[in-house]
């Protein structure tokens, strides 16, 4: 058959990246070219905030110079316009991960797509207790007695609106410990989750270890405890293809920031049927049907979601990196960056002193890699790359319960996107193995 | 800028040596009013709890404990050795200098006469993510000054 190919075939189409064409990318992001303190920029903190291409920043510009105006209201020219590219956005997003176009909420970031979902279901308990809206809210509603699951290598954001929504309701917290290795101890997880577990919340990939974690596994044990399954892919729907049907979860949230969009914009995925009845979080404008004085009926998923005048021209923007994603092929991006980060954790667990969080070399892991340097405070060791221009994370990277199951308290995270070639690596390497020398350990 | 006007030697000596670290294995003067202060930055996780003793209107000692970059270090181990001896207005005096001199990005000049070790901490000033760092054990002895008296 003439339309099957066979994978050695595929790979002479769709040849792997390399440096030739990193440095092709280059040229789509200005802000790289620049000097850093007379250097050339190495920009490996593409995990904290990703840089923009041309395209996504015209996307952006374009819309204003020609079509900005308020959607899903006014008859006039530019109104129509505007509805027109906002929702093809949403379009193009819903079809990057794999959902249904109903089921693309909008939101800030995925710190406000996780809020809101921590808020609509605490909301869930009050308008079942008052016999509101669907009846299948009483499954949905989290109250006491009740289990929400998080792992221990959350970033906070996947963490403290899990905690409050516990608070507000009488529910209990409880986490999946991880091993030495930094992989989630599913042995335990498989103890912790049960038929009193209302939501299971992880993440896809981790931000500080660059694990990738099993998520067909967490799938089946959430399905298992009849759970809502809630993945935080911020550092996977940028990096890899994803595909939320496939994965079987029941949300999913991701920031446009991180994948090169603008910030202001972010995704939550979630399936139809839980969408359309949960509860609203922010109310407003935009998200009704009928408005009486004392009260208001509600439109269904993703208006349902979406109050008040929406971030258009992000939304826009979001849509033309997703575009740039594809374009590229996130399966060649994630296959270069896994080879960039296996050279920066064998780069790295070569220099004395160092110590490598997470996977060892060889295992598998994202284009990232945290380390502790033996004797330098990490912000000590971010300035000393910083003045070979080189830019790289210290701190917790929002992640302080992983830390101190680590024993640490700050980090130095270096983490690669498309645009990073394997000499920004070795420039990387070399700079961190001047470290200790630097500051006479 | 370089590197070398950041991390001075002096800097770089006093983040090793931490002059007056150790609040349980040092003993307070007798008779000495005492004032404590913990202060932590969230940001980047540097933590000082640092005590003084004050002894006629006089700072008799600074102790400390805590856990931070070398510039975190480096100055509440130069702020511990400097004020010693000093009187309480003297102290408060020389807290807000530091301050105007740090806030300053790099407008004010440092006077040795008036921080004397500390004038290395001038280079601070330039890079606006790390003041903090400088002062956060002077941000505590202000504090605890307070407290003490």
């Amino acid at each position: 058959m003439a339309l099957v190919s066979t994978p050695a075939t595929l790979e002479r189409a769709v040849p792997a990246m390399d440096n030739a064409e990193v440095l092709r990318i280059r040229n789509d992001f200005p802000v790289l070219g620049q000097l850093v303190n007379g250097q050339p920029l190495v920009y490996l903190d593409s995990g904290a905030t990703s840089q923009n291409p041309l395209s996504v920043i015209e996307a952006e510009q374009e819309f204003y110079e020609q079509r900005n105006a308020a959607v899903h209201r006014g008859a006039h020219y530019l109104a129509v316009e505007a509805t027109e590219v906002f929702e093809g956005a949403r379009e193009t997003i819903a079809e990057f991960i794999g959902a249904g176009y109903a089921e693309t909420v909008w939101t800030s970031n995925a710190t406000e797509g996780l809020n809101l979902l921590s808020y609509s279901l605490s909301n869930a308990a009050l308008w079942a207790a008052q016999g509101r809206g669907d009846a299948r809210l009483k499954d949905l509603a989290v109250g006491p007695g009740d289990q929400i699951v998080v792992t221990e290598m959350e970033h906070h954001a996947n963490l403290i609106p899990w905690q409050e929504l516990a608070f507000r309701t009488g529910a209990t917290l409880r986490y999946i410990p991880i091993d030495d290795a930094g992989a989630l101890r599913l042995d335990i997880a498989a103890e912790i989750l049960g038929s009193k577990t209302k939501v299971l919340a992880f993440t896809h990939a981790s931000n500080v270890l660059g694990t990738i974690n099993p998520v067909q596994e967490l799938v089946a044990l959430g399905r298992q405890a009849g759970a809502l399954v809630v993945l935080d892919a911020c550092q996977s729907a940028p990096h890899l293809p994803l595909n939320v049907k496939e994965l079987d979860v029941d949300f999913a949230v991701f920031s446009g920031h991180k994948m090169l969009a603008p910030t202001g914009i972010g995704v939550l995925y979630g399936k139809q049927d839980l969408l359309d009845v949960l509860p609203p979080f922010l109310t407003g404008g935009s998200m009704i049907t009928t408005v009486t004085m004392e009260r208001a009926e509600y439109l269904p998923a993703p208006q349902r979601f979406e109050a008040g005048t929406q971030r258009i021209s992000q939304a826009v923007a979001l849509a033309a990196a997703a575009n740039y994603l594809t374009e590229t092929g996130l399966d060649r991006v994630h296959r270069w960056e896994a080879e960039l980060g296996q050279r920066m954790v064998a780069g790295l667990e070569s220099i004395p002193g160092i110590r490598v969080l997470g996977p060892a070399a060889g295992q598998e892991r994202i284009g990232l890699a945290a380390f502790h340097v033996d004797g330098v405070h990490a912000h000590d060791v971010g300035q000393f790359l910083d003045s070979r221009g080189i830019a790289v994370r210290v701190g917790h990277h929002c992640a302080q319960p992983l830390h101190r199951r680590l024993g640490l308290t700050a980090t130095t995270r270096a983490s690669a996107y498309l645009y990073n070639t394997t000499d920004d690596v070795d420039a990387f390497l070399e700079a961190v193995a001047g470290v200790r020398s630097y500051f006479r350990v | 800028m370089s590197l070398d006007q950041l991390y001075q030697q002096i800097i770089l000596d006093h983040s090793k040596a931490r002059h007056g670290s150790g609040l349980a294995g040092i003993a307070v003067p007798a008779g000495a009013s005492t004032g404590q202060s913990h202060q932590l930055n969230p940001v980047c996780g540097d933590e000082v709890t640092l005590r003084v003793a004050v002894e006629d209107g006089k700072v008799a000692q600074i102790s400390w404990d805590g856990e931070g970059c070398s510039i975190s270090m480096a100055s509440a181990s130069v702020l511990s050795e400097l004020a010693e001896g000093m009187t309480v207005d003297e102290l408060h005096a020389v807290i807000g200098n530091f301050r105007e001199v740090l806030r300053s990005r790099g407008k004010i000049h440092a006077d040795p006469e008036i921080l004397g070790d500390a004038a290395a901490f001038e280079g601070v000033a330039r890079y606006a993510a790390r003041v903090k760092c400088a002062m956060i054990s002077w941000v505590a002895a202000e504090d605890a000054l307070n407290q003490a008296a």
